[in-house]
This record gives C-alpha cells, sequence and structure tokens, in this order.
C-alpha cells in the first residue's frame, strides 16, 4: 500500500510555470547600499530608510536559528538578489487597463483573474509579483467603508502615521534572524486598516507569487483592527518550478484592539521541489497578532508547498478577555520538511487558546509541530486547549511533536492532547471495495483527517484547500 | 436454465504463507442465495476477501469469474465497479469522512466506470436518505463520519444502506448478523430482502442458523478445513444447528471409510 500511496503523491506543480516578463532586478548582495537602492526604488521617506539600515545592523549581529527540526544547506545571503519588478511596473500603471496582460495572464492562470467582473464577489485581492505589487482590486468599494487595503509601499507614504506607530510593533526589528532580515529588504506587500466599529465589507486577500530566478521574496504584512472592527484575511502564494532553492521571509504582524476580531488564513504552495529534494522554497516566516481587551485573532494555515517551512504565526493575548485560536493543516511529502506551529503567549485575565494541529507526512518527509503556550503569572483564570494529530502514509516519514508549556499562574488551565495514526489497510480497502481508486481514497481520508481546520477557511478557499490537497496527494498511494 | 454470475473453480489461496482456501469449488446463478456455514477457521471471511480482492490474501491457483470478469486480474475497486460488494464483518471508521461524501463518491465512481453521468446531489440524498430509511437509520447518520461511533447494529445497518445505493450484482454478507440483536437482524434481514430480484444473487457467510430464519437461502454450503464439504437445501442449516458441525465431520469420516478412503 505504501508504494500505492508514495504513487498517488506523486504530483504535478501546476504552478510551476515561469512568465516571460521582462524585470528590473538588483545584482545578488546585501550590504547598506542595497538597502540605501531598495529604499530609493519605493521613493520612501527618509524615517523608512533609518528604520531598515537599523533593523540591517542588528541582523548582522544576529545568527541563523538552527534550533527548528530541519536540515538544509547553508545559506550565502549573499548570492540572493534582494529586488526585482517586472519593467513594466516603474510606470506605477493607474489602471487595469495599463498594467502588462502577461502579468494578468499569470495570475488568471493561477485562479486569480484581476479584472473585477471575473472575480469572486466579495473578496477583494492585493496580487504581489515579486518586489512588487501589480494590483489591488475593489479598492473604492472598500473606500467607501472607510477600509485601507494597499500595498504597504504605498501606506508608507499615504498613511505614514499608521504606518510609523505600528510597523514592528508586534514583531520587534530585533525578533529573530529572518525577521531581522525582513525588516531591513522587505520591498512589498499589504496594509489594512479597518476602523472603529467597522466590519469589513468583503474578504481581503494577497497572492504573493515569485517568478524570478536567484530572487529572495520578502514580504510585509500589517493589519491593523481598530476598537470593534471584524476583518477576514487570506493569503496565497506560489512559485515557478526550478532546481535551485528560493529564500522566502515574510513577516506578518496583526493588531488588533479592544474588541475587535481579525481571521487570518493562508493556503500556502511555494513550490515545493522534486522528489528528490532538489529546489523549492526555503520558507522563514514570522507571522504574529497582539489581542487587546476582548480582541480575537484566529490563524488558520493550509501549508502543502515549499521544501523547508519554518513558520510559528502567533498571538499574544494582551488584553483581558482576549482569545487566541490557531488552526493549521501541513502536509508534507517527497523530501519536504516543515518545523511549523504556534505561540499563545497568555498575559491578560481570563484569556483562553485553542490549538488545532494536523500534520500530515507522506514521502520522505518530516513533519514538526512545534508549540509553545506561556501562561504568565498575570493571565488569572486563563486557558488554553491544544490537540496536535499526526497522520503518517508510508512508513519513511517522520511525524515529530515539541509541545512547549509554560504556567506561571496556578488558576490557569492548559490542556493538551495528541494522536498519532495511519492511515490504515482496513480504511483504504473499504474505500476501494466500494468502487474508489486508491487516490481518491487517500485523499478523502486526510481531508476527513483535515475536517476540523478545513471548516475554519473561508468558503471559497475551503474548497480551495480541499482540492490542494488532493492535487498534492496525487500519485502518492501505492 | 439459471445463468451463472459467479464461478469459483479451484480456488487455492493463502493468508501470511498459510494456505486457507485448498481447493474451493463454488457457483452462484443469477437471483440465488447462498448461505456459507462452517466452524471457526475455516476460511468463511477469507473467501469474500479473495474474491474482492484485499491485499496480504494471495491466490495460489484457480479462477473466479462475475459473469464475464475474471476477478482475479482485477484491482479491487474495478471488482466493486463490476458490482462485487462486500458487506463487512467489522466495519471500519473513517473519520471526518461524512457518510454522505463518502457514498456519493463511491456511487459516482461506480457509475462513471459503467460511463454514466454523476448523479446530482439533489437526487443522490433523496435515494440517501430513502435507503436510510429502509434500514431504520436517522437520516443525519448522512452527516456524521463513515461508522464514527457507531454501535455494532448501527454500522452494520451502515453496510445494508450502501448495499441499497450502490445496486451491486452480487453481495457478499460477511457475518453481518454477528453482534446483533434480533431487531437489527431482522432489519439486515429485510433490507437484503427487499433487493432479491430475481436477478441479484447473495452469498451470506454466517455462523449461526438464525440469520437463515430471515434470509431464505437456496442453497446452504458448508465450509471446512479450505472446502466446501457438503451442500444442500435450507434444510442443512437446521440440521446443523441441531447437531453442530463435528456430526458433519464424524459423518464424512463415516462416508469416507464406507468409500475405502482415508479419514478426512
Amino acid at each position: 500500500m505504501t508504494e500505492q500511496i508514495d504513487k498517488a503523491l506523486a504530483r504535478e506543480y501546476e504552478a510551476g510555470f515561469v512568465s516571460e516578463i521582462e524585470s528590473d532586478t538588483f545584482p545578488p548582495g546585501l550590504d547598506e547600499d542595497v538597502i540605501h537602492r531598495i529604499s530609493a526604488m519605493k521613493n520612501e521617506p527618509p524615517w523608512m530608510l533609518e528604520w531598515r539600515l537599523k533593523a540591517f545592523r542588528l541582523w548582522q549581529e544576529m545568527e541563523e536559528p538552527e534550533w527548528a527540526h530541519v536540515d538544509y544547506p547553508y545559506i550565502d545571503y549573499q548570492s540572493i538578489s534582494y529586488y526585482s519588478a517586472p519593467k513594466s511596473m516603474k510606470d506605477k500603471p493607474k489602471s487595469l487597463d495599463e498594467v502588462d496582460p502577461e502579468l494578468l495572464r499569470t495570475y488568471e492562470k493561477l485562479g486569480i483573474p484581476l479584472v473585477e467582473q471575473q472575480m469572486l464577489a466579495g473578496v477583494a485581492v492585493d496580487a504581489v509579483f515579486d518586489s512588487v505589487s501589480v494590483v489591488t482590486t475593489f479598492r473604492e468599494k472598500l473606500e467607501e467603508a472607510g477600509v485601507i487595503f494597499c500595498p504597504i509601499s504605498e501606506a508608507v507614504h499615504k498613511y505614514p502615521e499608521l504606518v510609523k506607530k505600528y510597523l514592528g510593533s508586534v514583531v520587534p526589528q530585533k525578533d529573530n534572524f529572518f525577521a531581522a532580515l525582513n525588516c531591513a529588504v522587505f520591498t512589498d506587500g499589504s496594509f489594512v486598516y479597518i476602523p472603529k466599529g467597522v466590519r469589513c465589507p468583503m474578504e481581503l486577500s494577497t497572492y504573493f507569487r515569485i517568478n524570478e530566478q536567484n530572487t529572495g521574496q520578502f514580504e510585509r504584512t500589517l493589519i491593523v483592527a481598530d476598537e470593534g472592527s471584524h476583518v477576514s484575511y487570506l493569503e496565497g502564494c506560489t512559485a515557478p518550478q526550478r532546481d535551485e532553492n528560493q529564500l522566502h521571509a515574510a513577516v506578518v504582524e496583526l493588531v488588533a484592539l479592544d474588541d475587535a476580531e481579525i481571521k487570518y488564513s493562508t493556503v500556502q504552495n511555494w513550490y515545493p521541489g522534486d522528489e528528490e529534494g532538489r529546489g523549492g522554497i526555503y520558507n522563514f516566516v514570522t507571522k504574529r497578532g497582539v489581542c487587546h481587551t476582548n480582541a480575537k485573532i484566529s490563524w488558520t494555515q493550509v501549508e502543502t508547498g515549499s521544501a523547508v517551512t519554518w513558520k510559528y504565526p502567533s498571538c499574544i493575548l494582551k488584553g483581558d478577555n482576549s482569545v487566541g485560536e490557531f488552526y493549521s493543516v501541513a502536509l508534507t511529502r517527497g523530501k519536504q520538511q516543515a518545523d511549523t506551529g504556534t505561540k499563545m503567549i497568555h498575559l491578560g485575565k481570563n484569556t483562553k487558546s485553542t490549538i488545532i494541529s494536523k500534520g500530515i507526512s507522506a514521502g520522505r518527509s518530516n513533519n514538526s509541530y512545534r508549540g509553545l503556550v506561556r501562561m504568565n503569572p498575570g493571565a488569572e483564570g486563563a486557558r488554553n486547549f491544544t490537540q496536535c494529530d499526526s497522520l503518517l502514509i508510508g512508513d519513511q516519514c517522520g511525524a515529530h511533536t515539541f509541545p512547549y508549556v509554560e504556567s506561571r499562574n496556578p488558576s490557569a488551565i492548559v490542556e493538551h492532547e495528541a494522536t498519532t495514526s495511519k492511515v490504515s489497510d482496513d480504511q483504504m480497502f473499504l474505500c476501494q471495495q466500494r468502487g474508489l481508486d486508491a487516490e481518491k481514497a487517500v485523499s478523502m481520508i486526510v481531508n476527513g483527517f483535515c475536517k476540523e481546520v478545513f471548516k475554519e477557511l473561508p468558503m471559497e478557499f475551503a474548497v480551495e484547500a480541499g482540492k490542494l490537497l488532493e492535487i498534492s496527494l496525487e500519485g502518492s498511494v501505492g | 436454465m439459471s445463468n451463472a454470475l459467479l464461478s469459483v473453480t479451484d480456488l487455492h489461496a493463502s493468508v501470511e504463507e498459510k494456505t486457507i482456501l485448498k481447493g474451493l469449488n463454488l457457483t452462484v446463478n443469477e437471483g440465488e442465495v447462498h448461505a456459507i456455514m462452517g466452524p471457526n477457521g475455516a476460511g468463511k471471511s477469507t473467501l469474500g476477501y479473495v474474491l474482492s480482492g484485499r491485499e496480504g490474501y494471495e491466490v495460489n491457483s484457480g479462477s473466479a469469474k462475475l459473469g464475464e470478469a475474471d476477478l482475479l486480474d482485477l484491482d479491487p475497486e474495478e471488482r466493486a465497479r463490476e458490482g462485487l460488494f462486500l458487506a463487512f464483518q467489522y466495519p471500519v471508521e473513517i473519520p471526518g469522512v461524512s457518510n454522505l461524501e463518502f457514498l456519493k463518491a463511491a456511487v459516482d465512481a461506480q457509475r462513471e466506470a459503467r460511463g454514466e453521468e454523476p448523479l446530482s446531489s439533489k437526487d443522490f440524498l433523496k435515494q440517501a436518505r430513502e435507503a436510510c430509511k429502509q434500514v431504520n437509520l436517522p437520516a443525519d447518520f448522512l452527516k456524521r463520519g463513515v461508522n464514527e461511533g457507531f454501535s455494532g447494529g448501527e454500522k452494520k445497518r451502515n453496510e445494508i444502506m450502501q448495499m441499497l445505493l450502490l445496486q451491486p450484482k452480487l453481495c457478499i454478507l460477511d457475518e453481518s448478523d454477528s453482534g446483533l440483536d434480533i431487531d437489527a437482524l431482522q432489519v439486515v434481514a429485510e433490507g437484503v430482502n427487499s433487493q432479491r430480484d430475481g436477478k441479484r444473487s447473495f452469498v451470506v457467510v454466517t455462523h449461526y442458523q438464525r440469520l437463515l430464519d430471515f434470509i431464505k437461502p437456496d442453497f446452504v454450503h458448508v465450509l471446512a478445513d479450505g472446502q466446501i464439504v457438503k451442500s444442500g437445501d435450507a434444510s442443512l442449516a437446521l440440521e446443523l444447528e441441531a447437531q453442530g458441525y463435528a456430526w458433519l465431520q464424524e459423518q464424512r469420516a463415516r462416508d469416507a471409510e464406507l468409500l475405502g478412503e482415508e479419514h478426512v
């Protein structure tokens, strides 16, 4: 059966094409001059440049972390290009008509039409291509509701006070090696501000695409939900199929002020490399949100891509009665490695957190859950519930769980449940005896295993995620 | 003259190198119900698994045909699509996959194999609700995970519900009566009886005569040590019930003596 499953998992990476687009790309290398040039490309005010340079100096003093259960060759940060943008974007197209049709075709091929008439009703998209945002749809409609949704490079100019106040407020420049690097060289990403008491009228989403070779993508997302507001945001990502590894080091910061709610969903489908582990994205991402009084942040992630994933979307439950949630599906196959999980830092009274993590390992992959639950002395009556399930497909993969629990308040309650199971022969045979082929059987069993997480995704994307998993599992059965 | 639906000829099969079936012959014509009885370890469940193609069940020699199809050449799912259905003795749970989703996928896969369009969700739901009603399961079982948290009796009824929806040509019921109370037993039997249409055939594997009070077999076979050692009509089951399998073994021994053969 293992052989059958492996066959079903050997998939085509459908997003692996390369777009023929002329780009302005910096030569590889990183020093203060490069940072000056990135800042100049974006026409940034001096405070932004200073902020970057400070981060760069911090980064130079820092060591790359080695504690994760992943193994990858030494990354030469001088061999990466830190900026690449389609030439056609230089003159800042004012409307969709002025955008290079090849760029639009790229997104269309990925199933993200950027022409508003063709789009999913009720979803606004910011499309980021290598280092720049190509287009942001439905902006006028959002503006009517007072919602700001724009490339972060634009927000630096148009909303400097908001950016200054919140950028780096959740993930400080010196937070960690990859975050510091991102602070120094980030190129684009999305900025969202939801004013007081506003319920964002549509889903917001950003679609990240890496196209150029030897280029890193360092995007930065900042979402601020003002008091009593509500927003649901989704990000998706893909990259061409290449033999070299590419670096993606993003930072996402969420700020949920009193009584606000942010729902952040990710469908991560970076190129995972081939069967032998050649190529694929190194995905080193820092995502964190802070919840003020009565606020809620919910992270949902479906991770199927990347050669190496290092990612821990976290919540700082600062305000009393605030709520943090983390729902995760991480699928690894081939030689993929994932070390992913969350941190729930309980500071306020009666704060609550829920962690549901589903790890699926197939092929010769390694899948680790790493989670920290910390109850600080002030977290009176706080609660956490963690459920961590691993599903093994075949007998050459690994599933690992690294839970860290620190409780400094005797009234806090922390629960942790963990299970490990295999796709059983009995389940496979039942499905086949009813007429389903082995591939369909595996994908159905795996989808069932992930159901608790999928139901947290916005409707359209739950379907997408299910399909993505199905494609990911194609050929993994034997 | 009736048409043979299942023809098993001189079937030898083993599990983990242990030979279980040792030259089994069985012909089931369209519309017939055959009961297979026998002591523990005789190979009753093995027969169902070998015919349906479960991994680990090795066929050493012999043949098995369903209509024109050579079963032993086909993958398990292809055998299912040819119209072979196995009701499991211990139905397994598939957490998180709803019964409805599972059954729709199964029915659609079989329809596709026959070159038919998939059923609309609405039509399928209607049929599925009807099938639930027939086996006395509340319709909300369709929303629950396949066999997830079902009682033993509910699992068996769920198997029959699947059979009703899949409309197979040949149903093998592997001890579908084990662990059932009398009410559930009747439900299972009624499910089977409702599907007897003169074309569909059944192989009912059971330990006890009790199920055969409700599903009247046309033939009863006794499977012992990997072979069918005696065949008869429904009255054979009653005889077995009264006398036990030991009686049969003694009788075989006597027959063998009369014929001047070695003890079997």
